[in-house]
């Protein structure tokens, strides 16, 4: 109306401009804030898979000595499980440096085998009795010092005497030293010896105990989401369950191992250790995230499916079994397949229902003492012995391995089954 | 044995299915029936099959109570003078006698003779159960079969049966929750008899250690949970400084500025980080990240502990992060279009918009999913059992050494234990408190998304 009104726009607009590359400025800086909480986080990543395979690499590799070994019937005696292989394995080595003669060098001698070692020829005669009585060379397993040594040379060095070091050059100009693939590792279980120590046990307990999970925690999840997502309508008792589970999911798992020791060992009398057990607890905890990744499953397939269905004269039943389940199907393994991926995973509750024995022997059974992959994982990152962290960090490859692995089979899935309605 | 009894059972079962639908086919070619003939089938032989069932799983539950009983019956008169413990002491030995764990030449001869008769209890009972399921399933066949005519509605009872094994197993969810509550409180009330409630909830020092003599050095057993409880929630704090800004930021910047194909690829990534065991965090915490902090410390002239609350939290917020920036991610996604176009069509920058704007509609969701996140912290195991220290320090030092709810469990419930001592209850009082805490938290997390969500569109 009157012209005073102009300069005070004028003025607004400066201001404005004043301001302009502050505040661009704090754009910049917040930008760059949000890309180095990425890059920060994706470095915490980097930084423990390069740990991890740093460390874990060497352990799949280990150290050998080829030997002439002479398998003297008098030695292996008539019941070749029963043989005194040590003895088998020390007159090998006295054969291949025949100077040695005092006790204590001979100590130091015996001390570059693995007490493995016999055990190896053990298993190589109980496999083949027709080698009793002839000659032979073999690779068999190094101490763990000498593994580490040849590992580090520079650190392994102060561990072994100046005769030892000796020995092991005169054996690697022979070519009779070598880095070999690690095959106790995939062979064995829990051992003592580091060099002997294996996964089989740990995995073979781990496979029972995912089946159990898998064999309770599936049909009972699916079958708990079509009743609540196709049966149970809107009732009180429907939001009471829905309630329950999202409340289960979110319980800490060490709960679960509480609830597993209380009642499967101490209430029902199941044996403790066993896989059997293990999966049982796991299984419940596994229960809500299949019910969870199998509701919406079952939201994600469109009503006019079901409409169809029922309007041609399907029941209820026959529409659901029929026509919805298999529609969902894929996605439900899909949640499936991740809980099972983290049920592999889990410690915790495993620690409370006693999987945490020191198990030599590969289990048998459901009902068998047994131990699983992260808790040997947990057992072997608390021994003393240095070359311990190896095995860990090579126990957490295959453990890591077999999670991709299954992640991977999820996305494929989905990736496959997929559908936009 | 029970394995036999289950494999006859549905083996059964398959061929009852197939008489019944082989009765109804034949009917339906005189006369059309109400159900389709593997309805029939189905009923047939569900109708065999569940009360065996029953019977079978009765007598499982049963049957070691019951064995024992008529074990302890048949023992000699002495051994039933010697008073409660050490009858269990005896059945003890039954039991490894049983197991192999033992063998007969290390425990007592009664004990022998007792596990003989458990042997024979027990493969009696066998028997007869295997008798009686297959009377059973004989009886449910039989009948079935009988009922089998045109007019028979075996569609419908077959899906009645369906509706209600559907109904069971969504009951099982249920169970668990009442039956992590029961054992959780069952035990945690004994440990309260012994120890008063007040003392565990606000007593000052924590060392379960139990005397065996009462003139042992250090032996009093003190169960005060606040130094136990402030550890917890000192490493969860150090976790949530960390897994929070970086979380948050990292779920902003995808959210808003990320070209498409640069989220396609580093979300997947930092998922990963939730996917790793938390046992790959604990060595990773203990043998990596302690080690260097410690050595970090030292260089700058700190005194820092081995297992120090720093490196714990410092690897558990690591942990977190993808936890809060995926849950962060889908909020701040859901806020509508709308108020951003509005925010910049004012004239805002992207970082004011986000700010002003954005965090404030998604801000009950983020405080919901930290809320989650703390939950997470407190009840995560075995970052903490590996990394964080045993002795309960009341500090807030973050470069001590503190324990927490979830390391105490472990090392009260590892190894052998007798169940009635407080060191072994009190493991499951402190379950209880971890319980109680994480559900408070889940709830009040749901509280803020229900109260305080606005409904945009």
């Amino acid at each position: 109306m009157n012209q005073n009104s102009r300069p005070q726009t004028v003025s607004t607009a400066a201001i404005v401009a004043a301001g302009l590359r502050k505040r661009y400025r704090a754009e910049k800086r917040f930008r760059r804030l949000g890309i180095g909480a990425v890059i920060l986080s994706l470095g915490f990543l980097l930084l423990l898979f390069g740990n991890i395979l740093s460390q874990g690499l060497p352990a799949f590799r280990q150290t050998e000595i080829a030997l002439e070994i002479e398998f003297t019937p008098r030695l292996i005696t008539a019941d070749p499980a029963r043989g005194n292989y040590r003895a088998l394995a020390r007159q090998a080595l006295q054969r291949a440096f025949p100077k040695v003669r005092k006790r204590r060098a001979k100590k130091e001698l015996y001390r570059l085998l693995s007490n493995g070692a016999a055990f190896e020829l053990r298993r190589m005669v109980l496999a083949d009795p027709a080698l009793v009585g002839t000659d032979r060379r073999c690779w068999l397993p190094a101490d763990d010092l000498v593994d580490n040594f040849l590992k580090n040379p520079e650190s392994g060095k102060k561990r072994l005497s100046p005769r030892q070091l000796a020995w092991l050059s005169q054996l690697h100009n022979q070519g009779r030293l070598a880095l070999r693939f690690n095959r106790f590792f995939f062979t064995r279980g829990d051992s003592r010896d580091p060099e002997m120590a294996g996964i089989l046990g740990a995995l073979c307990g781990s496979i029972f105990t995912l089946l159990v999970t898998l064999a309770l925690s599936f049909p009972l999840g699916i079958a708990s989401a079509l009743y609540l997502e196709e049966f149970a309508g809107r009732n009180a008792f429907a939001d009471f369950l829905e309630v329950n589970i999202n409340n289960l999911a979110a319980v800490p798992s060490i709960i679960f191992g509480l609830l597993g020791l209380a009642v499967f060992i101490n209430l029902f009398g199941l044996p403790r250790s066993a896989p059997l057990v293990g999966g049982l607890a796991l299984s419940l905890m596994t229960m809500p995230t299949i019910i969870i990744a199998g509701r919406a499953a079952l939201k994600a397939v469109p009503p006019s499916i079901r409409e169809a269905a029922l309007g041609i004269g399907a029941s209820k039943v026959q529409t659901v079994f029929h026509h919805v389940l298999p529609l969902a199907l894929p996605g439900m393994l899909t949640g499936t397949i991740i809980g099972m991926a983290r049920a592999l995973g889990e410690t915790a509750p495993l620690l409370m229902i006693g999987m945490v024995a020191f198990i030599v022997d590969i289990p048998r059974s459901l009902s068998a003492p047994a131990t699983v992959l992260p808790v040997q994982i947990y057992l072997w990152a608390d021994s003393p012995e240095r070359a311990f962290v190896a095995k860990t960090s090579a126990a957490i490859i295959v453990l890591l391995a077999f999670l991709i692995l299954m992640n991977a089979g999820a996305v494929v899935l989905r990736k496959k089954f997929e559908r936009k309605w | 044995m029970i394995t036999t009894i289950f494999g006859g059972l549905l083996l059964a079962a398959a061929a009852a299915y197939i008489t019944g639908r082989g009765k109804a086919r034949r009917l339906s070619d005189q006369e059309k029936l109400h159900s389709r003939p593997v309805y029939h089938g189905a009923w047939t032989g569900l109708a065999g099959l569940l009360p065996a069932l029953l019977l079978v799983c009765t007598w499982m539950a049963v049957e070691g109570p019951v064995v024992m009983r008529l074990t302890a019956a048949g023992l000699p008169e002495s051994i039933g003078r010697m008073g409660p413990a050490a009858t269990g002491l005896f059945f003890n030995d039954v039991r490894n006698l049983l197991t192999g764990a033992v063998g007969p030449g290390q425990v007592r001869p009664e004990a022998v003779a007792a596990a003989a008769a458990w042997r024979h209890y027990l493969r009696l009972g066998r028997s007869l159960l295997a008798g009686f399921a297959a009377l059973a399933m004989a009886a449910g066949w039989g009948f079935a079969i009988c009922r089998i005519k045109p007019s028979f509605p075996a569609r419908d009872r077959v899906e009645r049966i369906i509706r209600v094994i559907l109904f069971l197993a969504a009951g099982v969810a249920v169970l668990t929750t009442v039956g992590i509550l029961f054992s959780v409180l069952f035990e945690a009330l004994h440990f309260f008899a012994k120890v008063p409630f007040s003392d565990f909830l606000f007593g000052l020092k924590w060392s379960p250690q139990t005397a065996i003599r009462s003139d042992q050095v250090g032996s009093s057993g003190a169960f005060g949970m606040i130094p136990v409880f402030a550890g917890t929630m000192l490493i969860a704090g150090i976790a949530m400084l960390v897994a929070v800004p970086l979380g948050l930021l990292s779920a902003i910047y995808l959210a808003e500025y990320a070209r498409p194909r640069v989220r396609t690829v580093i979300k997947p990534l930092l998922e990963i980080l939730a996917g790793i065991p938390t046992v790959v965090y604990g060595f990773f915490a203990a043998l990596t990240v302690a080690p260097m902090i410690r050595d970090l410390g030292a260089s700058l002239g700190l005194d820092v502990a081995s297992e120090s609350a720093l490196a714990t939290g410092l690897v558990m917020g690591i942990m977190i992060i993808p936890f809060i920036s995926s849950l962060a991610d889908d909020v701040i996604s859901a806020v509508p279009r709308s108020l951003r176009e509005g925010s910049l069509g004012l004239g805002a920058t992207r970082s004011e918009t986000i700010r002003r704007v954005v965090i404030p509609a998604a801000l009950p969701g983020i405080v919901s999913g930290i809320l989650l996140a703390v939950s997470r912290a407190v009840g995560e195991t075995m970052i903490v059992v590996m990394a964080a220290g045993l002795s309960a320090n009341l500090t807030a030092n973050p470069l001590k050494a503190v324990t927490t709810v979830t390391v105490q469990i472990v090392t009260l419930l590892v190894g052998d234990q007798e169940f009635d001592s407080p060191k072994t209850l009190a493991a499951f009082a402190l379950g209880l408190v971890l319980f109680v805490i994480t559900l408070a938290l889940n709830v009040i997390a749901l509280q803020v998304v229900k109260k305080y969500r606005e409904q945009y569109d």
